[in-house]
């Protein structure tokens, strides 16, 4: 089990080899490189760039406006220092910080309203209003063009013996701890339960609200996050340059992050480092070279088309994954001692837990879940109309219908993945109107879907604690200081699931070496990490082999102990052999409903949706 | 406070800017809408097309010859740039495309500065656009009034490209429902090509048109990229009339603002896109349920 190690030694191993590359590498760069202002710069570059990495590496939000923050960290601190009105510099680098987080506020508040491309444009377009701003209105307090010069160097006083971090190697000293905290921190926030929801989000921003994820609150966390590095990578320029140049806003500054992300490698950390690295040798070396100077832009943008058409993982990325194929070959072995004493008892690990019951008033009603006069039309299309519905506590209720008839609708508005126009949705007896797909999972309703929607890059056992944790932690949780795999209760969840799923031989691999049988276990078991009271099945048996599909039935039934279950399905002798009472729907409205003897045996059925055919 | 003439003067001049914006930001929201790809060589390419005005009107007196040369450039540029890179991201994440063209964006700006050198360059207006003329309350370049008119001719030639014939329906169907186009059994990817090469057209005869206006420097499609955006954000994702109102919204906002006070002419244009974000956040003209 990959957790138990990361434990030990190995957790700490990145912190150790960091700490001695950034003790060795000063040396080498000042013997065979110049000198070491240039790895400074790197560096410097590198802690702006830690923070991009969280957002774009990580979440996948690609952020065109990260000079902004990295400006107004910088501008602030400078302009409280050469103004005379702050003595202390470590007071005021604090600030200039906390301005560049303040600031992230009001964009991400605008900027995250939209996803994907819209996001990008709208970052963008504030990164171009901070440089305007800073560029006129704020000439006066920023220098305008000129920018501002006289930043003050911190200093450390201990015993009355002061040490100023002003020259090169104290600005290095200064900038490298920095970038060692700031690292450190970083590692921290990827190994812990935040950085998973972050990954996932990446992967599937869907299924993770879906699994009690407040997706957007998190982006916000990461936004302000990384706008807190960017600032702070800002203050150090303008203390390494004793002056705050006015082109740290320009879009220049954003596109160069960016460029440097991807060539090093997104989403490891150290990517932007090395691709600053790269970008600022790179650029150093080709402009001394006779004609090919002034191309030194053209060969980078070229270098970077290149990578991102053929190694979209960069270079860091791509070291990285030769090395996990290396050593990933002879992994299988040791297993089994692990899943044996999370075998103890699986049953009361997946029993349901709900929070609506227990948040509902207290005699509630005897139903689990309650539909009444629900409707959904799509411009004219009545997909869902004026539907009612009562499930008693470990009812299993399928619902059969031809194509269109609004089954998926009805399953995605009962879920909260979509307002109804009219009706009402009562969890044990709790209005769940003002609910979302989140806070539906929280309260104990989760839904399985029809087609597979898992996070791709993470193994077995990482997209389901992904679920297990949602529900563990609530919507929102900072516990950056965790370890994912660090909650007992969780864990044992997992473990319990990977039995009950038979998944726990592949419980390590990546998702794309599943076969579909296991796939279509695994998005099963994604909706059981909540441990759901009420469990949605939307066509659980879809594209299964017949044997699979044994499988799969005698699986619902025992999810059915203890368990409201509703199931939409197109296999008419599971729906017969599984449920209780059935729903027949057909174009949005409901044309029968009772046992399975009853609805077999009812003539408008037969007549409206099998043909007049005789049911098993 | 400023007098009437400088007023309307200001107001004309906001008109001539806002319908370039138009210009190129329909090309830019066409590409999104039907190709999903975000175009971040699209103010490289509105360069290329100034940098051909500039070459073609320094030689010979013909504005039709440039607008021509303008065209053809973009058009085999947009041609290459899809059939040689952009084709293999559609199947890519929106990022990757992002990275694609923003790389691409490099590479067009540093070859001409290489070519053309980085200083900036005038460019003389055509024969018979020199001059001025009396429009009542005040006198007004002629050059401005007739760009007015040229784009608006081009606009509506735009319009009635999308709106009235057939390729137009396909384009416009392929940004309400791109998977439906394809079922229905069009050629989706030959479409594709199409309008990428009538985008980069688009910003390529806007540069032809803006260069005589100003002068020509290598970056000076940055700008006109982060207006654009913001045009679209105010207008609505691939929409053709979202992208020529949220043009002309944004030319006067920044007309207007520069004759209170220059310093807020940009951030006037970014609070009003703020707003929109707030009020409407699909755009003016956008559709429901496109992120």
């Amino acid at each position: 089990m990959a957790s138990a190690q990361r434990r030990g030694l190995q957790r700490w191993l990145p912190e150790l080899a960091m700490a001695a590359s950034l003790v060795i590498l000063p040396f080498v760069f000042a013997r065979w490189l110049g000198s070491v202002d240039l790895l400074t710069r790197i560096l410097i570059w590198g802690v702006f760039g830690l923070g991009f990495d969280l957002l774009f590496g990580r979440t996948g939000l690609l952020s065109f406006g990260q000079g902004a923050f990295y400006g107004t960290g910088g501008f602030v601190t400078a302009y409280l220092l050469t103004a005379g009105l702050l003595n202390s510099v470590w007071l005021a680098m604090a600030i200039g910080i906390a301005a560049a987080a303040a600031f992230s506020v009001l964009v991400g508040y605008l900027a995250l309203r939209r996803v994907g491309i819209y996001f990008t444009m709208i970052t963008l377009a504030f990164g171009e209003l901070a440089y305007f701003l800073e560029n006129s209105p704020l000439a006066r307090w920023t220098g305008g063009e000129n920018g501002l010069p006289g930043v003050p160097a911190p200093s450390l006083q201990l015993d009355g013996f002061a040490y100023s971090f002003s020259g090169s190697w104290p600005s290095y000293q200064l900038v490298a701890g920095f970038y060692f905290a700031g690292f450190v921190f970083a590692r921290f926030v990827v190994l812990s339960p935040v950085g998973s929801v972050l990954t996932a989000v990446r992967q599937n921003p869907a299924r993770t609200a879906a699994l009690g994820h407040d997706v957007r609150a998190y982006k916000f966390a990461v936004f302000v996050l990384a706008a807190a590095f960017a600032g702070c990578g800002g203050v150090l320029l303008g203390i390494f340059q004793s002056y705050m140049p006015p082109d740290a806003f320009a879009l220049e500054t954003s596109g160069q992050l960016v460029i440097q992300t991807v060539i090093g490698g997104a989403g490891t950390l150290i990517g932007p480092t090395v691709g600053a690295a790269i970008w600022l040798t790179l650029r150093d070396v080709l402009q001394t070279i006779p004609g090919v100077g002034d191309l030194w832009k053209f060969i980078l943008g070229f270098v970077f088309v290149i990578l991102v058409t053929f190694m979209p993982n960069g270079v860091v990325g791509t070291l990285l994954r030769l090395w996990s194929r290396q050593r990933s070959k002879p992994i299988e072995a040791p297993r089994g001692a692990v899943r044996q004493e999370a075998r103890a008892a699986p049953e009361a690990l997946l029993a349901p837990v709900s929070s609506a019951r227990a948040a509902a008033p207290a005699p509630s009603t005897p139903f689990a879940l309650e539909v009444k006069g629900l409707s959904k039309a799509y411009g004219g299309i009545h997909a869902v109309d004026g539907i009612s519905l009562a499930l008693p506590e470990g009812r299993l209720h399928a619902i059969i219908g031809p194509n269109g008839a609004g089954k998926s609708t009805f399953l995605r508005l009962i879920a909260r993945e979509e307002n109804p126009d009219t009706g009402q949705i009562l969890l044990h007896g709790l209005d769940m109107a003002a609910a979302d797909v989140t806070a539906a999972y929280q309260a104990g309703m989760a839904k399985s879907y029809q087609i597979n929607q898992l996070f791709p890059q993470l193994t077995v056992r990482q997209n389901l604690r992904i679920g297990a944790l949602g529900r563990y932690r609530g919507r929102l949780r900072l516990d950056v200081f965790r370890s994912a795999d660090g909650f007992g209760d969780v864990e044992r969840l997992v473990e319990a699931l990977l039995e009950e799923l038979d998944l726990a031989a592949s419980a390590d691999h990546a998702i794309n070496t599943l076969a579909y049988g296991e796939k279509r276990r695994l998005e099963l078991g994604l909706a059981l990490a909540c441990r759901p009271s009420v469990l949605l099945l939307d066509e659980p048996l879809a594209g299964l082999s017949p044997a699979e599909r044994e499988g799969a039935k005698h699986l619902i039934r025992n999810l059915n102990k203890g368990r409201t279950i509703i199931l939409v399905e197109h296999d008419m002798d599971a729906v017969f052999a599984l449920a209780e009472r059935i729903t027949v729907l057909h174009e949005g409205r409901k044309l029968a409903e009772g046992t399975p003897k009853e609805i077999s045996n009812d003539p408008l059925v037969r007549e409206a949706y099998l043909g007049g055919a005789a049911l098993p | 406070m400023p007098t009437l003439a400088q007023f309307l003067s200001q107001a004309f001049n906001g008109i001539a800017l806002g319908s370039l914006l138009a210009l190129i930001a329909s090309g830019l929201s066409i590409i999104l809408g039907t190709l999903g790809v975000l175009n971040f060589a699209h103010g490289a390419m509105f360069m290329l097309g100034a940098y051909t005005g500039f070459v073609v009107l320094s030689h010979w007196d013909s504005f039709a010859g440039a607008l021509l040369l303008g065209a053809l450039v973009l058009l085999v540029v947009g041609f290459c740039l899809e059939r040689g890179l952009i084709r293999f991201y559609y199947r890519r994440p929106p990022e990757d495309q992002i990275l694609v063209t923003f790389g691409l964006g490099i590479m067009i700006i540093e070859a001409v500065r290489y070519v053309f050198g980085p200083l900036s360059q005038r460019v003389p207006l055509p024969s018979w656009g020199q001059g001025i003329v009396n429009l009542g309350f005040f006198v007004y370049p002629l050059y401005r009034v007739q760009v007015i008119g040229i784009v608006a001719l081009l606009l509506f030639a735009f319009y009635i490209l999308l709106y009235r014939t057939r390729i137009g329906l396909v384009v416009r169907a392929g940004i309400e429902d791109p998977l439906m186009v394809e079922l229905l059994g069009t050629h989706v990817r030959r479409m594709f090509l199409v309008v990428f090469c009538l985008g980069a057209m688009a910003a390529g005869i806007a540069g032809v048109i803006y260069a005589p206006l100003s002068a020509v420097i290598p970056n000076m499609g940055e700008p006109f990229l982060v207006q654009c955006f913001v045009v679209i954000v105010i207008g609505g994702l691939g929409s053709f009339p979202g992208a020529v109102v949220g043009g002309l919204i944004v030319g006067e906002i920044l007309s207007l603002t520069t004759l209170f006070d220059p310093a807020y002419a940009q951030a006037a244009i970014y609070a009003v896109m703020t707003l929109v974000l707030i009020v409407r956040p699909r755009g003016l003209f956008g559709t429901m349920g496109r992120t």
